[in-house]
């Protein structure tokens, strides 16, 4: 494997109970590199992360790992039972050495106000840059986020994007995010995998999206945007098994702005 | 055993009578000191129903044992074992839901122990002994017994501490960060059922998973971190086994009733004390 490569994977196939769930996928990242993996539900994103995690092994294909690689990982969304009293403080000790500088974490994800809060008291947006601080407590090689803006509002899911590629820039860490908000994504990803239980496209988003004020349009149009992007996943569903080429991301942007721009 | 009691008290054998009091004593606070911190997981993860299951399939193993005239302590702690990796693979298989499947293998075991304790009328059976606890019966080698084992499920219980609180707050997280999560829920799990076979004789099958999440859940109120928690719910079950018995001992009533329902008082007693200020 080469020197800055975190994890490839070869023709991985996955079924269950007889039903295919994901056939001959792809996937290297690299060091330092933000690979968000879109698709509709039920197109295999969670299982295709729980491979990559190791807590699924594949039917088919192959699975490599960097020797010694680290792997942090933010689920979806965590719950805390009431019943269990846990401040942010003890919960990212539960992940790392018990000398770790929670402190300096929390500040990280800027949320140093945090930490003796009540794990289960927390808000969606509060959980998730735990999770992300948690994710981070290991000085991961490689980042994996499970939709990391869920549960978030609109402002709060343009921050956290930003902070994830702060993030990446700060610790040159590998980054594989599941991601609905393609349009908020976008300006910093370096490779998009669209999934439908095959991979669709791959390839680098359209260069317009890297404009501020296109981000910022979209932030407010946030509701429009993605129904007409899930729309159109619905229809790329509809041409499942097209060879995979790199226009069919920056298809679904184009109609998105063009419909509405 | 109340009676029991009495009788020994008319009889003055005052020596005798100090000693039943003091091992039943130190038997249910071992047990107590145990059940706190291992009855806080069974709240966090939800298992008071997967407790009840246990305990009331651990009396189809004393029945056939009772039967296939085995060593008794041996053979409850044995059955209890049993059952508890047999629910784990049914629990990971996964063909029910999981309270369907408990419901159904605790009240099916439960009628079976009953049935197969009935067929074994040769043998003089204190049925009531196993459904609601015999504390005042505990002996010398009883108490032995009980120390040991809530000696080694308390030690086991320190060291593995912050293992199963991570796979609690997280499975898939804790798995990822390189803990084996199903091996130590399955020792978790081992952890409990030990505890549930050693505390039949205190409060019997029906009550066990009582004496797990009363004190736990009294616990939750005046703590904030997991290890006060732990402690508190320790603290809770031990003032629940002397009230209990202190009952018992002044009111003749039974005493595995009589410390489940201390453990309740003191679970209300802490919900009605007012907060200073919302946590």
């Amino acid at each position: 494997m080469d020197r800055d490569l975190l994890i490839k994977a070869r023709g991985i196939g996955v079924n269950f109970e007889g039903r295919q769930i994901l056939s001959h996928i792809d996937l290297e990242i690299f060091q330092g590199q933000l690979v968000t993996l879109i698709g509709p539900n039920g197109a295999g994103k969670t299982t295709l992360v729980r491979v990559v995690l190791g807590l699924l092994t594949p039917d088919e294909g192959q699975m490599e790992r960097a020797q010694g690689l680290k792997i942090g990982y933010m689920p979806q969304k965590l719950f805390v039972e009431p019943t269990l009293p846990l401040t942010v403080e003890r919960f990212l000790k539960l992940a790392g050495p018990s000398a770790l500088d929670v402190g300096t974490l929390l500040e990280e994800v800027r949320i140093s106000h945090l930490l003796k809060q009540q794990v289960s008291r927390l808000s969606g947006g509060e959980m998730q840059r735990v999770l992300l601080a948690r994710a981070l407590s290991r000085k991961p090689h490689l980042l994996v986020l499970d939709e990391p803006a869920q549960g978030v509002d609109v402002n709060g899911q343009i921050e956290l994007y930003e902070l994830i590629n702060i993030i990446r820039a700060d610790h040159n860490c590998g980054v594989l995010m599941v991601s609905h908000d393609l349009h908020l994504v976008m300006a910093g990803t370096d490779e998009v995998i669209c999934l439908n239980q095959h991979i669709c496209c791959h390839g680098k988003p359209e260069h317009v999206s890297t404009d501020p004020a296109y981000l910022a349009l979209f932030g407010r149009r946030e509701a429009e945007t993605l129904a007409v992007y899930t729309h159109h996943h619905n229809h790329s569903h509809d041409i499942k098994g097209a060879i995979i080429g790199e226009a069919c991301c920056d298809h679904h942007a184009d109609k998105g702005t063009h419909n509405h721009g | 055993m109340v009676r029991l009691v009495a009788i020994t008290m008319q009889t003055k054998e005052l020596i005798t009578m100090a000693d039943f009091v003091l091992y039943a004593l130190l038997a249910g606070i071992s047990i107590a000191v145990v059940a706190g911190p291992l009855g806080c997981f069974v709240v966090w993860r939800r298992m008071s129903y997967f407790g009840d299951t246990l305990a009331h399939s651990s009396l189809l193993g004393v029945a056939i044992a009772i039967l296939l005239n085995l060593q008794m302590q041996v053979a409850i702690i044995g059955s209890c074992l049993a059952f508890a990796a047999l629910l784990l693979l049914l629990e990971k298989k996964q063909a029910l839901a999981t309270d369907t499947l408990l419901g159904i293998i605790a009240h099916s075991t439960l009628a079976f122990g009953l049935i197969v304790l009935s067929i074994s009328d040769r043998v003089q059976v204190n049925l009531n002994a196993f459904l609601f606890g015999d504390l005042l019966t505990v002996t010398r080698s009883d108490l032995f017994w009980i120390v040991s084992c809530c000696l080694i499920c308390g030690v086991v219980l320190i060291l593995f501490w912050k293992r199963f609180l991570a796979i609690t707050v997280h499975r898939e997280l804790a798995m990822i960060e390189g803990l084996a999560a199903d091996r130590l829920y399955a020792l978790l799990v081992f952890l409990i059922a030990i505890l549930i076979a050693v505390a039949m004789k205190i409060v019997g099958v029906l009550l066990i998973t009582s004496l797990l999440i009363i004190p736990a859940a009294a616990a939750r109120r005046v703590s904030n971190t997991p290890e006060q928690m732990a402690l508190g719910s320790a603290i809770a079950g031990c003032l629940a086994v002397m009230g209990g018995l202190g009952l018992s001992y002044f009111w003749d009533t039974p005493a595995g009733p009589s410390i489940v329902a201390t453990a309740f008082v003191l679970f209300i007693v802490v919900y009605l004390k007012p907060t200073a200020g919302k946590r």
